[in-house]
């Protein structure tokens, strides 16, 4: 085949510097929102210092929210939404309770050899897996569960995912109740605690482990959104489920497996709720699923799907938690910190709004 | 109006426009799509501000700041999506937006005895006001918004394609009622790309090209093929280039495929380096005979063969088996299916085949940066980088963006559900060039057009769809406009 009729030559392709410059500003617009919002509250009098152990305090108190979030993020992108998030992560720290308590070790794993996991603690003297990763096995299944469920809601059953996990909100809740008795489930903790306390057991550390872990499944799943077949799908089918369709992607496997790495996260979130109370409880993590969907959407998530960066969300729940530590800083009542955050989302969202106008015309 | 500009955005929708209709004479506005006929229309019933230029309707400058204001003034539009409420009856759809009322409270009788008197001048006293809008027939709809511009004593009524979804009979009675109109003196602007159909109803025209005015005057003193080339901008010959091609053996074989409701029994052959055309009326059912072929929609009846698979004769296959089998289809629908607007060129391009840049589930990004350059480059399309958003492109570049798409997938058969629609000329004949060269390269071609022109222009052989059913094909040379027209629009053959 000839090529077409030359027409005059084109700047070589891949080397539009406005446009990566442009692209730059874009994904740091939240960073600046955020940088922009600690000013402001940094400056209200009497100008309190932000201490290391503020720091420290904030970034303990957005790891439940911001590694939901993570999963929210996929899911908001691909023009869904899940709403049984807070139900989903009391479950998963019920089941992660009940495991610790009842000491079960998953049989199964011994007859893994994960002597090499050692250093992490992974097994314990007796050469059996450690309480700890069956705790999170018991999270993450559970998790994955809730996440495989909603999907099949969602592809099989067709249902808007807006009613579905309306609905499993209620269902995740109840088994929770169910299987607990209704009541908190105390379990031994194992060192688990410290995953989570602002200032961590290890001197060397500046942040608490549960904190470099959300950050690195931050980074890593930043990785996953940009550079892997799963992320760019699910940018597809946010954007347009019809092209999607049309390119040959399996919708209803991408959905699934979306829904899923979500549950995953929402799964170890649960984990680490268990780890804030030291136990399971049901009730607990009510209405967390606003808070974590306000962080994808601060973050620059559309809910019309197709947009969204695990940076922009990981600033948006960083956001949320500096503005409630902030208001407590400065002795503001927890109402304040209500009406404050709930405006900083509807901001966030009419200036999404704005921007996505403008660039429409 | 004259001299109207309007930009939108990096694209000239409309330079230096002027155009002056009578009262009492039936004015067509003529154009290829995308040349800036709606867009003028917009401007004129207040929809769009222009940029530039002025209006006087009956000698008073006119600038009406939203479609309520041009109304008022007398300027009607009867768009090609019928604005309707479908739930509300005939009788309170006529007054929407402008309803005379007390406290809220609408003023029925004044418009019962308007919306009889209105049915009468357009000589339908039989349409009874209180028949809910969803249980009319599309002429009968049509009505009711010619009407309910009469009920505002439209000056200027604009009618946008109105006959596209209309049966011959239904198109004679629409006729009817423009010439009485016409005889009552309103100004009628009839958009429309079927010429014979313009030389019937009207009396002046004016072509519109890549938004500008190319030509204005008197219609019986042009010929259809002078109008043509008008519209076009170019000889008819350098349009449509011929790209020498051979025909081979059969690659899809198609026989009785019968969907939900349309298509219905269907069964053709298409084979390598064969350029097989579509004709038939909007709503024919060719766009869903492509949808049922690629997978996209359920299929009752009726096997899909795609070349050398000898176990692909399942009736129902989904978009990605049959992309697998080198199938592809271009969406007529770009904006609401053929592309993922909001994403970048490179996306657009290689989401329907990232197998190539793939490690362990990884994308190895700057292969598919260089891939997709390497199709801008082949496909002269204009963007400012892969990475810009396909939403920023024009509609010509669009388009190949996603043909780029089924490029590299390397389909066999490409089914391209009318690949020129909305596009500028220069992109056109382009397309026109490359599909031409595909047929050359041993791909086959099931194109479906609503432009006759083209189909005559770049097809082997056409078929014509008529209420899903489809007519045995025949080579290019023998239809005629004519012919065509008349057998998409009956069902029945007359050959010329």
């Amino acid at each position: 085949m000839s090529a077409l009729t030359p027409l005059p030559p084109l700047p070589k392709p891949g080397l539009g510097r406005s446009m990566t410059g442009e692209r730059v500003i874009a994904a740091l617009a939240p960073l600046l929102g955020l940088a922009l919002v600690i000013a402001l509250f940094y400056a209200i009098p009497p100008h309190p210092r932000v201490t290391m152990l503020d720091l420290q305090t904030v970034f303990v108190h957005m790891v439940i929210v911001g590694i939901a979030a993570l999963g929210m993020t996929f899911v908001i992108i691909s023009g869904g939404i899940d709403l049984s998030v807070g139900s989903a992560i009391a479950l998963a720290s019920v089941a992660a309770a009940i495991t610790l308590a009842g000491g079960w070790q998953f049989a199964f794993l011994n007859t893994l050899h994960l002597g090499w996991l050692n250093p992490a603690g992974a097994v314990n003297a007796f050469g059996r897996v450690s309480p700890i990763l069956a705790a999170m096995l018991a999270a993450l299944l559970t998790g994955a569960l809730c996440g495989l469920y909603n999907s099949l809601l969602i592809t099989v059953l067709r249902l808007p995912p807006f009613i579905a996990t309306l609905g499993t909100l209620g269902f995740y809740r109840g088994v929770a109740k169910w299987v607990s008795n209704s009541m908190p489930v105390s379990a031994p903790t194992h060192g688990l605690e410290h995953w989570v306390r602002p200032v961590p057991l290890q001197e060397w550390l500046p942040l608490a482990p549960g904190v470099w872990m959300m950050l690195g499944l931050g980074l890593f799943l930043a990785a996953v959104l940009q550079r892997t077949v799963l992320g760019r799908y699910t940018f597809a089918i946010g954007s347009n489920e019809a092209t999607a369709r049309l390119c040959g992607i399996r919708i209803v496997r991408t959905k699934v497996a979306i829904y899923v790495l979500a549950g995953l996260l929402t799964g170890l979130a649960g984990l680490m709720q268990f780890a804030r109370l030291t136990q399971g409880d049901p009730t607990v993590a009510i209405g967390v699923e606003l808070d974590v969907i306000a962080a994808v959407v601060i973050g620059g998530g559309s809910l019309a799907g197709g947009q969204g960066s695990m940076l922009g969300t990981l600033a948006g729940a960083f956001l949320m938690a500096y503005l409630r530590n902030r208001c407590t800083v400065l002795g503001w009542s927890n109402f304040v910190q209500e009406m404050i955050v709930g405006h900083i989302i509807i901001i966030a969202v009419a200036i999404d709004q704005w921007r996505v106008r403008r660039t429409e015309r | 109006m004259e001299g109207v500009c309007k930009r939108f955005g990096a694209t000239v929708a409309l330079q230096d426009v002027s155009l002056a209709v009578q009262a009492g004479e039936v004015h067509a506005l003529i154009g290829e799509n995308g040349a800036g006929k709606s867009t003028l229309m917009k401007v004129l019933s207040g929809a769009v501000c222009p940029d530039a230029g002025r209006m006087w309707l009956d000698g008073r400058p006119f600038a009406p700041s939203n479609p309520l204001a041009a109304r008022a003034a007398g300027v009607a539009m009867i768009y090609q999506e019928l604005n309707l409420a479908p739930h509300l009856t005939v009788e309170q759809n006529l007054p929407l937006g402008i309803e005379r009322h007390i406290a809220g409270v609408i003023r029925r009788a004044a418009y019962r005895r308007r919306t009889e008197a209105v049915l009468q001048r357009l000589n339908r006293p039989d349409l009874r006001p209180e028949t809910p809008v969803r249980r009319l027939s599309p002429a009968d709809r049509q009505l009711v918004e010619i009407a309910r511009a009469l009920l505002t004593d439209a000056r200027v009524l604009v009618m946008d394609e109105p006959t596209s979804s209309l049966g011959l009979a239904d198109i004679e009675r629409l006729f009817d009622v423009i010439e009485r109109l016409r005889a009552d003196g309103v100004a009628i602007v009839y958009i429309s790309h079927f010429l014979e159909e313009v030389q019937r109803v009207a009396q002046r025209y004016t072509v519109l090209r890549d938004g500008r005015d190319v030509g204005t005057g008197a219609l019986a003193s042009v010929t259809l093929g002078q109008l043509v080339e008008l519209m076009i901008g170019r000889r008819l010959d350098e349009m449509f280039p011929r790209v020498a091609h051979e025909i081979g053996p059969p690659v899809l074989q198609i026989t009785g495929i019968t969907g939900r409701r349309l298509p219905n029994d269907v069964t053709l052959t298409l084979r390598r380096g064969e350029i097989l055309g579509l004709a038939g009326l909007v709503g024919a059912g060719r766009t869903e005979l492509l949808r049922a072929i690629f997978g996209l929609d359920p299929v009752r009846r009726g096997t899909v063969r795609v070349g050398v698979y000898p176990g692909s004769a399942e009736a129902y296959g989904t978009p990605a088996r049959r992309l697998a089998q080198g199938v592809g289809l271009l969406s007529e629908d770009r904006q609401g299916e053929g592309l993922a607007r909001a994403r970048s060129v490179v996306d657009n391009i290689m989401l329907g085949w990232l197998r190539p840049f793939m490690i362990l589930g990884w994308l190895n990004v700057r292969a598919m940066r260089r891939a997709a350059g390497g199709w801008v480059q082949r496909l002269d399309i204009r963007a400012r980088d892969v990475g810009q958003r396909v939403q920023d492109l024009s509609g010509g570049n669009q388009q190949k963006v996603a043909l780029a798409r089924l490029l590299h997938r390397d389909v066999d058969v490409l089914l391209l559900d009318e690949p020129t629609r909305g596009i500028d000329v220069a992109s056109k004949a382009q397309i026109y060039q490359l599909v031409g060269e595909l047929a050359a390269g041993g791909k086959a071609i099931l194109l479906v057009s609503s432009y006759i022109p083209e189909l005559l222009g770049i097809c082997d052989r056409i078929a014509v769809m008529h209420r899903g059913r489809l007519s045995a094909s025949r080579p290019a040379g023998e239809w005629t406009e004519h012919a065509l027209v008349t057998q998409a629009a009956s069902g029945k053959e007359r050959v010329a």
